[in-house]
């Protein structure tokens, strides 16, 4: 397809990488520093020699950490291919051996030398006690690790791998090495911790224990006990989640596209609520309005004089809570399915004499059952995920999202009793997902093709239209009562006790003052709003483009795993951020990375929570562009790196910026992964709410929640004015780069 | 490139030689309610120009990072928390020995504390064990305030008592292994046995219970006395209650962390937190346990611990691992299965 070009004695992209690896090994410190990455104090601090920021050909030249003078070795052995060419053989494979082995041995130093020497007791009887011990790694080995990876690509691209593509090859071992190092990796080490007994062995029996114990699959609310296990409860509240909020979302979808009820707009702005909403804010108010004093229960307690009950807490409570919460999503992906059965069809049925029940009942719903399943599977998982409202809802109607925090911050704080129930929960939430993908994605039920049609849904049976008008206006009512009791409690006093209005949670949340500095940021919630506002926003950018990437690789690109590829970067859709949250905390508290209590957790945490969402963005929007424009670009010269900066990056606009905006909403509202990943110095709004929330200042909580409402609705406002609406086609397309499913802050 | 690296190893070496020595730090690794942490944080910073890297952590958490730090220990100085942890880390020697010459402003329980620990612990804050009632819903339900413990298995109050659970909670095991010591091992486990009829919900975290009781969401909790007076302190209808037939407390202490990196700041640091002075600001940020020097102002909402029955609680026995294992397994088996 191309030539190339290159007549220079020596592989440029080759020295680029040697030169970053050089530089990593020579120049900069090889470990993690105390004051963290961003801070160039080390400078100062004795730089090149003293061992905390000493470079690695430093130390090795001290006589110290003797193991990391292999990897400079390898570094250089690439200049051996002096004068070769790129179709050489012998290019392309030193340059897989050096990378290889580079990467092999960079990671076997690293989780092999610890912070008390050797990290397993065979290497300590094999090699003898280690006096030295390494801290994580820091912006030298950061380097290093990337130069081999690459040195890696180049080599097996040189050999010929999808069409011997540098850029391709080497995008692919970029993603690959990044979902392996901070999906795959900490997820089994998870797997690994659980086995871990409590006097530090690794026991395949206590494992056992832990998870076949009546806690978790206890049948005890069945056979005459207490309760069930919380595998059993969490189980049993997803599937009826899911199957009503599938209900509902398809009631809305039918009124949004097949009547002419005059909130369909109303509905369609209420799907954005859920996706900026604070989790545990609609718990919050679902307590003050049906908990024990809660302003429904008393009521009713007075109408029929009898004693008021608790009867919220448990699974009415989170029913009511995860069904307003995701009702939407399920809105959101019916919506597409429903627009999307074709006229033609139910026009065929009735000219064959089939009332509107019949035509509804027999072809309508059956062509969109996919649509049902898949939404039925996405409350699932949203419900399984879910963690704000069992915190403040649950009563004793204990879930795994829940359990899996407490027994990690409690007084139990048992690591392996966490993990197993993590397994657990990631077994239930991945059979979901693989069920999704596997069982739905081969079964096509596409009835729009290019035939034209009348385009008009034939109107629904009467009795139904009204029926489902009048559950969607029963739910239409909650929902503005939920959001308005919000509003309100952020005006009250003090809930329960003193109802009168004020500002005063604002100004103790938001104060501004001056001082001999200048502006001053007195409110108690600036600092945790400014650390989040930085941190989203510092974690769109990468998660855009690395989702933008993938989606690149997945439809524009062929090559081998492909299947495999796709599976692992949508992986972390399904991992539950619970799950991250204490798989992190057990992968990335020890070297050799060891950014624990660090703002880097929280920024990977996001790019990788929310990768998904970049990739259905990236995917969406890229179908959408014909493949011609590529191959002209490719035919004209360009490489394919120039083409995805040049032609597709520019057409992709609209989705690039979709999908900043949602990774920043959802990092603004995440809580389940980083409430396990704040520090006191980098907290998070949602974090610092729940805070307020364990120490019942109910009034400053819901005040900060509104207020990041507000900020988010500007935000997704500033967005459809930026990107506005789309049109390439002349058909409304569903499911446009406008419309990307966004699972809720989970 | 040999020239170049001894260029620049010569201009970072100069670099180094001129600047300025780091000042003092302090890495605190602190157990208490957030608020006061940061209160104890900044106060410290202010008055010895100290910085202080703070991380707040629950007690049994922060007893297994030191563990896990024991080879390379980043923390200095462990303060707040309730004591068992601060036991169990001075017998595993994770915490270092220190005389501080504040001890003789101490009250007698914060000396205990220090001597059954080899002097490598030391009382900060005590609390007592006890319950809180919402006083508007008691009075709307008509019921008689609770005044022992008894009373809170009276089946009139079926369905009103919250306590949590003490698999997770220190302050729920603290109840349970009260109760062992107050009535004795049998009839200790009678009475909870009893008290799960009334119990409408197990929580995860100690205080809940008496905040869920402030917000009108429960109307009994058994928590530490301090928890229930602070609710009452932010206006929630709350009456606090030490019990008649007398209750168990806990100690809050402070450890410094064997091998600290900055062991002159950790005893600056713990010599300061045993002032009268700084003891006396706890109640600016609602928190109402007795501090432990004798000379410390205690706000007029505290509860007087000279007027309360207490115990003579067992911190060595009933903080051992072993027993406490014990006991929870027995309580797991005996009372939490059975049907309310």
């Amino acid at each position: 397809m191309r030539q190339v070009q290159h007549q220079s004695a020596f592989h440029p992209t080759v020295i680029l990488w040697m030169m970053v690896g050089l530089s990593g090994f020579v120049l900069l410190p090889w470990y993690m520093l105390d004051d963290g990455l961003f801070s160039f104090s080390w400078v100062s601090d004795g730089y090149p020699f003293d061992s905390d920021v000493a470079p690695a050909l430093f130390l090795v030249l001290q006589g110290q950490k003797m193991w990391l003078a292999p990897l400079g070795g390898l570094l250089v052995l690439p200049l051996a291919l002096w004068g070769r060419r790129k179709n050489d053989p012998v290019f392309g494979n030193v340059l897989i051996a050096v990378g290889l082995s580079g990467l092999v041995w960079f990671f076997a130093q690293g989780y092999g030398i610890s912070l008390r020497g050797w990290n397993a007791a065979f290497l300590t009887d094999m090699f003898g006690k280690l006096p030295e011990r390494q801290f994580g790694m820091g912006w030298g080995a950061g380097l290093v690790g990337s130069a081999f990876l690459f040195l890696l690509t180049l080599g097996i691209a040189a050999r010929g791998a999808v069409g011997g593509d540098v850029f391709v090859v080497s995008s692919i071992g970029l993603i690959v090495g990044l979902v392996t190092l901070f999906i795959l990796l900490p997820i089994l080490k998870m797997l690994g911790s659980a086995l871990i007994t409590e006097d530090g062995g690794y026991s395949l029996s206590s494992f056992a224990g832990k998870f076949l114990s009546l806690r978790i699959w206890g049948l005890g609310c069945i056979t005459g006990g207490s309760r069930c296990g919380v595998a059993w409860n969490s189980l049993f509240l997803a599937v009826i989640v899911g199957i009503v909020t599938t209900l509902l979302g398809l009631v809305f979808a039918l009124i949004a596209t097949r009547t002419n009820a005059r909130f369909q707009k109303l509905l369609r702005a209420l799907t954005v609520l859920p996706v900026i909403t604070p989790p545990f804010v609609i718990g919050l108010a679902i307590i003050l309005l049906f908990g024990l004093s809660g302003v429904f229960t008393q009521g009713w307690a007075w109408l029929f004089d009898i004693q008021p009950t608790r009867w919220v807490y448990g699974l009415p409570g989170l029913l009511i809570a995860q069904t307003l919460a995701f009702t939407p999503i399920a809105f959101l992906v019916l919506i597409g399915v429903v627009e999307g059965v074709s006229p033609s069809m139910e026009e065929a049925a009735q000219t064959l004499r089939a009332n509107r029940w019949q035509t509804f009942w027999t072809v309508s719903l059956p062509l969109m059952r996919p649509g049902l399943a898949n939404a039925f599977l996405l409350g699932f998982i949203e419900s399984m995920a879910d963690f704000g409202n069992p915190l403040v809802l649950g009563g004793n109607f204990d879930v795994l999202s829940t359990e899996i925090f407490f027994a990690i911050v409690g007084a139990q704080y048992d690591q392996a009793q966490a993990a197993v129930l993590a397994i657990v929960l990631l077994v239930f939430t991945l059979s979901a997902f693989y069920a999704q993908r596997f069982w739905l994605g081969k079964k096509s039920y596409t009835t729009v093709a290019g035939k034209g049609d009348a385009g008009v849904h034939p109107p629904l049976p009467r009795g139904f239209t009204l029926s489902i008008g009048s559950v969607a206006a029963f739910w239409l009512m909650l929902t503005v009562l939920v959001y308005v009791t919000i509003l309100y409690a952020s005006f009250v006093k003090l809930w329960g006790v003193d109802f009168s209005l004020t500002f005063g949670h604002y100004i103790q949340a938001f104060s501004v003052g001056w001082n001999e500095f200048g502006l001053h940021w007195n409110g108690s919630a600036w600092d945790s709003f400014f650390t989040t506002l930085w941190i989203a926003l510092v974690s769109a950018l990468p998660t855009a483009i690395i989702g933008l990437l993938t989606a690149y690789l997945l439809v524009r690109q062929r090559f081998a795993g492909k299947g495999a590829f796709e599976f692992g970067t949508m992986l972390s859709f399904a991992i539950p951020g619970t799950v991250i949250g204490v798989s992190y905390v057990i992968a990335f508290n020890v070297p050799p990375i060891e950014i624990t209590g660090t703002a880097i957790i929280l920024i990977v945490s996001f790019i990788f929570r929310n990768m998904p969402v970049g990739v259905r963005a990236g995917v969406a929007s890229m179908s959408q562009l014909d493949k011609s424009l590529d191959e002209s670009s490719l035919t004209l010269g360009a490489n394919s790196f120039q083409t995805f900066i040049r032609i597709i990056l520019p057409l992709l606009r609209p989705a690039i910026l979709a999908a900043l905006v949602y990774s920043f909403v959802r990092a603004m509202t995440a809580i389940s992964a980083v409430i396990f990943l704040v520090s006191a110095r980098y907290d998070l709004s949602t974090s610092y709410i729940i805070g307020r929330v364990e120490n019942n200042e109910y009034g400053i909580a819901i005040a900060y929640a509104t207020a990041l409402v507000f900020v988010m609705l500007a935000v997704i406002g500033c967005m459809q004015m930026i990107v506005g609406r789309r049109n390439i086609g002349r058909r409304g397309q569903a499911g446009s780069a406008n419309q990307i499913q966004v699972p809720g802050g989970g | 490139m040999k020239q170049i690296l001894g260029t620049a190893a010569l201009t970072a070496s100069l670099l180094a030689g001129t600047a300025i020595a780091a000042a003092d730090s302090l890495t605190l690794y602190c157990s208490a309610d957030e608020a006061w942490c940061q209160l104890m944080a900044r106060g410290f910073e202010e008055e010895t120009g100290i910085k202080v890297d703070m991380t707040r952590k629950s007690s049994g958490e922060t007893f297994a990072q030191v563990k896990a730090e024991a080879a390379n220990p980043k923390g200095d100085v462990w303060w707040g928390g309730t004591g068992d942890p601060h036991l169990q880390a001075a017998e595993e020697n994770l915490t270092a020995e220190y005389l501080s010459p504040m001890r003789d402003e101490l009250n007698d329980w914060a000396i205990r504390q220090a001597e059954s620990a080899g002097n490598r612990t030391i009382g900060i804050y005590s609390g007592a064990l006890g319950f809180g009632y919402n006083k508007d819903l008691l009075e709307k339900a008509g019921l008689p305030a609770p005044a022992c413990w008894k009373d809170l298995t009276k089946p009139e109050y079926k369905g009103q008592v919250q306590m949590a659970n003490p698999n997770s909670s220190g302050t729920a095991y603290t109840t349970l292994a009260t109760m062992v010591q107050l009535f004795g091992e049998e009839d200790g486990f009678q009475f909870m046995k009893d008290l799960h009829k009334n119990i409408n919900q197990y929580t995860k975290s100690g205080s809940a219970p008496i905040k869920a009781a402030g917000l009108g969401e429960n109307m009994i909790g058994i928590v530490f006395m301090h928890d229930a007076v602070a609710q009452a302190a932010s206006g929630f209808p709350i009456v606090t209650v030490a019990p008649c037939e007398g209750t168990g407390y806990e100690i809050g202490s402070m450890s410094i962390i064997a091998d600290a990196r900055n062991p002159e700041s950790a005893q600056t640091f713990y010599d300061w937190a045993l002032t009268a002075d700084v003891q006396s600001r706890a109640k600016d940020v609602n928190s109402f346990q007795v501090p432990s020097n004798t000379a410390a102002v205690q706000s007029p909402m505290a509860p007087d611990l000279s007027e309360i029955k207490l115990i003579d609680y067992d911190f060595k026995k009933y903080g051992s691992s072993d027993e406490r294992k014990r006991l929870l397994q027995k309580w797991d088996e005996e009372v939490s299965n059975l049907p309310q």
